[in-house]
């Protein structure tokens, strides 16, 4: 005969999955970064854009197509790859390096904004900041990010947030895009519903 | 990605792409003001060489400081092979002092292979004997890719010493891996009997370099190799320049676009002249450069990761 759960045994809990951030979200908050950049920057002079890939790329060509829009200025955009500045390079298989690409006039002397989906532990930055480096001397760096999930390992600190969203280790956030995944979403994977 | 680089055919079509492509990021650095990567700091990349070769062992010394490991060469010149050690025991004396990395250079045919039995590390073949050379074949792909665009459906004639050439050996491997078709062409003497089916399937063979070379987008010189030729494989070097030597008039019958290669070092006036050496066409100077950055890619993709 089989026995009925005993009422006070609960359910195996179902890993739930939240959208922090529908598209229309996103959009509104890269404006807002946008507008932000062209606030602190004083109108984006001598400012270059430089995205992490894969999903920092897509970001930093949107904030300059925004910033274009709103103060008729061209933020150049490049890529920064930096799987070979990474701190975890040996823990995994080996990682396919990307294409690092400047944009013409280089970054020498100039204000440069990293892009990069999710603010972390911290070291894709760090691994960032090594990599820009290596490949000249600017000005000064600062940095803009989609979200910052907490949880820094280093002493970095993003100068643009899109959202903050305050996690546990055990959660996962999900970042996708239009132009990398399909759709715009952030979603927030494995966490009790806030 | 595979533990060592032994062969030309250790490589599918994908691997050897994705270390053409890895070089192609690799060369972007030698563009930069600083021309060093983090990636194997703290590795170890050992080059052992046990017969003289300038031009590849200070590629790797150049590809492996780049990418920050410490580099330590070997030369059996003046060391105790000298004395009798045999190569498993030079092996242990590396695997006691840690290297992450063997770039072996050996006369024996297959020395590499043994090598990686006795090693922990990842075994890179620099070229043994007269069997294979397989990042010179990388470092051929990748300069043909970037003259031409593409390494699919090119002809490429290797032409020369084929009998004796590591070179072509490995260059055959991993050009058939892309999809080129290529033509071996030399004297017969110089040309293995039944190559085709032994190498790879497809390879055609010709003893007749002018009737070639109209059709094909590569023309790539083989040195000869004269410290080689211990049996009378040409009548004189005269004849031999005559027959096979590539020179001003030759080069002309080549197609508007196709390029001439050749792995070094030149007997200028044998298999190429100068006029050819140091035309536009030639790409000698490009693959050297392009080996540093084909070497690069091969050592991140070995030890870059944990793939053990």
């Amino acid at each position: 005969m089989a026995y009925p759960p005993a009422a006070h045994s609960s359910p195996p809990r179902q890993p739930s999955v939240k959208v922090i951030l529908a598209a229309a979200d996103v959009s509104r908050v890269v404006d807002r970064i946008a507008h932000q950049i062209l606030e602190k920057t004083q109108g984006a002079a001598d400012t270059v854009l430089l995205g992490i890939p894969t999903r920092g790329v897509p970001l930093a060509r949107r904030l300059a197509a925004r910033i274009s829009t709103f103060e008729d200025v061209t933020v150049p955009v490049g890529v920064l790859d930096i799987t070979l500045y990474r701190d975890d390079l040996r823990r995994h298989a080996t990682r396919a390096v990307g294409p690092t690409d400047l944009p013409p006039g280089g970054i020498d002397g100039r204000r440069v904004v990293l892009v990069d989906d999710v603010l972390f532990s911290g070291r894709t930055v760090r691994a960032a900041l090594d990599a820009l480096s290596d490949v000249g001397r600017p000005a000064s760096v600062q940095l803009a990010v989609l979200v910052d999930r907490g949880h820094r390992q280093l002493p970095i600190r993003a100068d643009y947030v899109g959202k903050n969203i305050p996690t546990a280790l055990a959660e996962n956030v999900k970042v996708t895009l239009a132009e990398t995944d399909g759709d715009d979403e952030v979603k927030l994977y494995g966490g009790s519903p806030r | 990605m595979i533990r060592h680089l032994l062969s030309g055919a250790d490589l599918d079509a994908d691997t050897a792409t994705l270390v053409l492509d890895t070089a192609a990021e690799m060369a972007t650095v030698a563009g930069r003001e600083v021309k060093k990567l983090p990636a194997l700091r703290g590795r170890t990349v050992v080059n052992l060489f046990y017969e003289d070769s300038t031009r590849t062992r200070i590629s790797f010394e150049a590809a492996a400081k780049r990418l920050s490991a410490d580099v330590i060469n070997f030369s059996a010149k003046g060391s105790s092979v000298t004395k009798g050690e045999s190569l498993k025991d030079t092996a242990l004396t590396l695997q006691a002092m840690g290297a992450d990395a063997v770039v072996v250079r050996h006369p024996a045919s297959g020395a590499p292979h043994r090598l990686a039995d006795w090693v922990d590390g990842s075994v890179v073949n620099a070229g043994d004997g007269t069997h294979e050379h397989p990042t010179q074949a990388l470092l051929d792909a990748y300069t043909m890719r970037s003259r031409l665009g593409r390494l699919a459906g090119l002809h490429v004639a290797i032409v020369g010493d084929v009998l004796h050439s590591r070179v072509a050996r490995s260059n055959v491997l991993l050009l058939s891996t892309l999809g080129a078709k290529v033509t071996l062409v030399g004297p017969p003497t110089l040309i293995p009997v039944d190559i085709s089916p032994a190498l790879a399937p497809g390879i055609d063979v010709s003893y007749d370099l002018d009737t070639v070379l109209p059709n094909v987008d590569v023309v790539m010189m083989l040195r000869v190799q004269r410290e080689r030729m211990s049996d009378s494989y040409f009548p004189s070097a005269r004849e031999y320049a005559r027959r096979y030597g590539l020179d001003g008039p030759r080069m002309r019958r080549l197609p508007e676009h196709a390029i001439v290669m050749h792995p070094g070092p030149m007997n200028r006036g044998m298999e190429i002249t100068p006029e050819v050496a140091d035309s536009p066409r030639s790409t000698i100077v490009e693959q050297v450069a392009n080996g540093v950055s084909v070497r690069m890619a091969v050592l991140y993709l070995l030890l870059g990761g944990s793939n053990r």
